[in-house]
């Protein structure tokens, strides 16, 4: 079957690629893109590892179709420091030891971003809750809540200065 | 302990690979490509039981993009007659789980491998290879394997002399069970069960190989020991360990499940055939069906004690699932069952059953959940009927220095009364409880372990230190070892870079596994930063033309000492480094060991659980976890451990399990239908760090990562039982379970 052409934009850039109809996001990100930032955990939309943001609402890049991405805005892990400036998520994070071995740690931070876009003071229950779609094996979640607790506290402060 | 300043050991530092895994730097095993790079897919059994009459591949051959295909012939075989032991495995084991050779021994088993243009092709092609199977019976259930009329899976197995789906017997005996039960005044005796649960790391097994005309073969891939990697490919693809270099890739979590390779010689013989790189990638529902997991259980244990509450005897009897070929847990279960107390009269027995399905793998603290959670309900019980705190009552019999285990140490210094001691204190355990919520505590052991490791410190032209040492970081070891480096040395921590060398750069280190990391890699480390001291202050003897006994090494300089002091400026690391050249040449050391000295851990736990009748839902609501340390060189990581055990337990206690269908399938391959603790299910994970050191570690390190997966099916179990008025002899204490037993105590 004919490739498909499509025009998108991926963490402020344009970018254009080439996909068959059936290929999911995730995999032309990692397989084609080489953006491979975001990971797979399970294919299924169960794990939360391939989180990415698209216009803005957090997906499971393997559950969509990288067709779909066609004139829309794309966000990954790899597009979330600024240079070398980490984001707030990033620091609190790496303070914290808020993970382990890493591998749903891009998608928690997505996933905590998009969270934190929205409402920049949550609850610890919210907190459980946003992130009840990423799976985390090594942490317990107990430091992942408490830096995205704790950055949220120190993003506000920042925002009222 | 030769830590006396104490800077940066303690401090809760920035990893040192930290900045590459916020970011997606980090590279892990299906992160990486190679040109020319070809995917590789296995062909795997639809039958749960089945001899292999013959497997035809020619179809799938002919099927352009197609490279190569490989099946059992391919992989060397070892005759079953001959053990080939490799740390904890055997060959003979591994040859036949890693491509299925005579029969297929569980629903998932590789039966064949393609390596093809892409991955749509090579799955095409294992669609086109004819196996002609013959379907036999298959058992799944322990006490199914053990009947007389059982499907026997090995036809070399015999147990008792007859044939016998048991592959071995671990037993551990200590003074007279039956003289102790004599004297005892109260005996509980009680039965338990526990479902084969996953490891559950969100990586999927993954790998890259090349093999070169030549036949040097680069493996890129994430295991939890890249010597493993090494020797077991080795040995399953003839390969020569000096032919093959093995890269550890950023690791997504193992928990045991990755001390054992599945694609890394397949992928070898598919490259070799075709002459190109191969990539392999398991699917979720591939690791679920095929990989790991820990083994089932059936336990019995009886214990025995006085009215005063002195445990006289103990009883256990533990048979384990080990899956598809022999090799499960017993000596976990058998051996650190009864090893946190003092007990003068052990009884302690294992058996390893196979049965069809997946080959289990180590799970952290293998076997020692399964052991302790028998053990710790039936405690509970010992100290209701004996009208006793359940903690005073492991308090009274908690093993201490110079008890006798009964599985072979008698222990040094240990810290596990402390353990109780701060639970006791704890303002957790005085807390009040709410409506429907129960308490309960459990205590846990786990060896710990020691064994081969080697580092390289070097000292960089520019003054700076590259540490290079042989284990995965799974949790955070690389941290640690920049602490302990800095610290040494008397340099800023960010001033140390820490790394894990390939096999063909850094000398042979054993698996990361059975929390022997830190204790190891920090033993050879601290060695080797003495080592280059030693030279720091010989190379400031010879600039100052004094006797190097005359000179000392202090906050990150050499400073002329006794008669000599005062009379040169200090040489700081930078200055020495700059000179390196002139005064002998590169400044470096490594040191390779077999450590010894790792002491057992040891761990005690309070849970509080709330029970919702309505939904059979069992929440877990507060949870305290106090494990001594030794030394935490970063309290961060060694809390993380102590969480992410603590999670994993909760998950095995309440809602991870197998389920297997009527074709003997496992009916649950997924992270939907296997459910394990997401963020919404938990609170936070309280940590107390007791550190208690081990006196025969440099900085007196304990393993710390298995022991609190050990406490939290029983003190689950003793919460919910205080919750409910009712005890569960079985795991998990799902919501239908949990609900059928609550509408059964009401009908």
């Amino acid at each position: 079957m004919a490739k498909l052409h499509v025009s998108t934009t991926i963490n402020g850039e344009p970018v254009e690629f080439l996909c068959s109809p059936q290929q999911s996001m995730l995999e032309v990100l990692r397989n084609t893109l080489g953006l491979t930032g975001t990971k797979e955990g399970c294919g299924t939309g169960d794990c939360g590892a391939c989180s990415i943001t698209l216009d803005g609402r957090l997906v499971c890049s393997c559950l969509m179709l990288a067709a779909e991405a066609e004139g829309r805005e794309i966000g990954t892990i790899e597009g979330m420091a600024q240079g070398d400036r980490l984001h707030p998520l990033q620091r609190k994070f790496l303070e914290l030891a808020a993970l382990q071995c890493g591998i749903c740690t891009p998608g928690v931070l997505v996933a905590a971003k998009a969270l934190l876009d929205r409402n920049p003071d949550p609850t610890e229950t919210e907190v459980r809750y946003w992130l009840a779609g990423n799976l985390c094996r090594c942490t317990g979640y107990d430091k992942i809540v408490r830096a995205v607790l704790e950055t949220a506290a120190e993003m506000r402060e920042e925002a009222a200065r | 302990m030769n830590v006396v300043s104490n800077k940066w050991i303690g401090q809760r530092t920035i990893r040192p690979d930290g900045a590459d895994k916020v970011t997606g730097r980090a590279a892990y095993a299906a992160d990486a490509t190679m040109p020319g790079m070809i995917w590789g897919k296995i062909l795997r059994s639809p039958h749960p039981h089945a001899r292999i009459r013959s497997i035809d591949t020619s179809k799938a051959e002919a099927l352009p993009g197609v490279k190569a295909v490989v099946t059992a012939k391919d992989i060397v075989d070892f005759p079953v007659d001959t053990p080939v032991p490799l740390g904890i495995q055997d060959m003979r084991w591994m040859c036949r789980n890693v491509m299925a050779r005579e029969k297929a021994l569980f629903h998932g088993h590789p039966v064949a491998a393609v390596a093809a243009t892409t991955e749509e092709i090579a799955a095409e092609a294992c669609r086109l290879i004819e196996v002609d199977y013959e379907v036999l019976p298959w058992v799944i259930e322990i006490e199914d394997a053990i009947r007389p009329d059982a499907p026997i899976l090995h036809d070399f197995l015999r147990f008792e002399g007859r044939p016998s789906n048991i592959a071995g017997k671990l037993e551990h005996r200590l003074g007279d069970v039956e003289a102790g039960f004599a004297e005892a005044d109260v005996v509980i005796e009680r039965s338990f069960a526990t479902r084969p649960v996953h490891q559950g790391y969100i990586e999927p097994h993954a790998c890259l190989v090349s093999v070169a005309p030549d036949g040097k073969t680069t493996i890129w891939s994430s295991s939890q020991g890249q010597f493993m990697v090494r020797a077991m490919t080795s040995l399953l693809t003839g390969i020569p360990q000096s032919d093959i270099r093995a890269i550890p890739a950023e690791i997504g979590g193992g928990f045991g499940g990755k001390t054992i390779i599945y694609l890394e010689p397949v992928a070898v013989m598919l490259s070799k055939k075709s002459g190109r790189p191969v990539k392999m990638v398991m699917t979720r529902e591939e690791v679920m069906r095929a990989t790991g997991p820990t083994s089932a259980s059936r336990s019995t244990v009886k214990i025995g004690a006085r009215r005063d509450g002195r445990i006289v005897a103990a009883q256990g009897t533990f048979y384990l699932q080990a899956g598809a070929l022999p090799g499960s847990p017993i000596r976990g279960a058998a051996g650190c069952a009864f090893a946190p107390y003092d007990i003068p009269n052990v009884h302690s027995v294992g058996y390893d059953v196979v049965s069809n399905r997946s080959k289990v793998a180590a799970y952290r603290a293998p076997g020692a959940p399964i052991g302790a959670y028998a053990v710790e309900c039936v405690l509970d019980e010992l100290a209701e009927a004996l009208g006793m705190d359940p903690l005073e009552l492991r308090l009274k019999n908690a093993a201490r220095q110079g008890t006798k285990a009964a599985h072979g140490p008698v222990y040094p210094r240990i810290g596990f009364a402390e353990t109780i001691e701060a639970a006791l204190a704890h303002p957790h355990y005085k807390a009040p409880l709410g409506k429907r919520q129960g308490r309960g505590v459990a205590c846990g052991f786990w060896f710990n372990a020691g064994g081969e490791s080697s580092a390289q410190v070097n000292v960089t032209e520019d003054g700076n230190v590259v540490v290079t040492t042989g284990h995965p970081d799974i949790g955070g070891s690389r941290a640690s070892i920049a602490n302990i480096t800095a610290e040494l040395l008397g340099i800023d921590y960010r001033r140390v870079s820490v790394l894990i060398g390939d096999t063909a750069t850094i000398g042979y280190s054993n698996l990361t596994g059975g929390s022997r990391v830190l204790f190891a890699s920090a033993t050879v480390v601290t060695q080797s930063v003495e080592k280059v001291i030693t030279q720091l202050r010989e190379r400031a003897a010879k600039i100052w033309g004094i006797d190097p006994d005359a000179v000392k090494w202090e906050d990150g300089q050499a400073l002329p000492a006794g008669d000599n002091a005062g009379r040169f400026p200090p040489l700081t690391l930078k200055q020495l480094a700059a000179k390196a050249s002139e005064t002998g040449g590169p400044i470096g050391a490594g040191v390779q060991l077999n450590t010894t000295g790792a002491e057992g851990g040891f761990a005690t736990h309070i849970c509080d659980v709330e029970v919702d009748p309505e939904l059979g839902i069992v929440r877990v609501v507060r949870y305290t976890a106090f494990q001594d340390a030794g030394r935490a060189i970063h309290p961060g990581y060694v809390e993380g451990q102590m969480q992410g055990g603590v999670a994993q337990g909760i998950g095995w206690a309440l809602s991870e399990e197998y389920v297997y269908d009527r074709q003997g399938r496992v009916d649950n391959a997924s992270f939907l239908d296997y459910r394990m603790p997401v963020c919404s299910d938990l609170p936070m994970i309280d940590t107390v760090i007791i550190e208690v050191p081990n006196p025969k570690h440099p900085q007196g390190v304990r393993g710390v990562g298995e022991v609190p997966i050990v406490p939290p099916l029983a003190a689950i179990s003793n919460a919910v039982y205080n919750a409910l008025g009712r005890r569960f002899y079985s795991l998990p204490m799902s919501p239908p379970k949990v609900l059928a037993t609550l509408e059964g105590a009401a009908a």
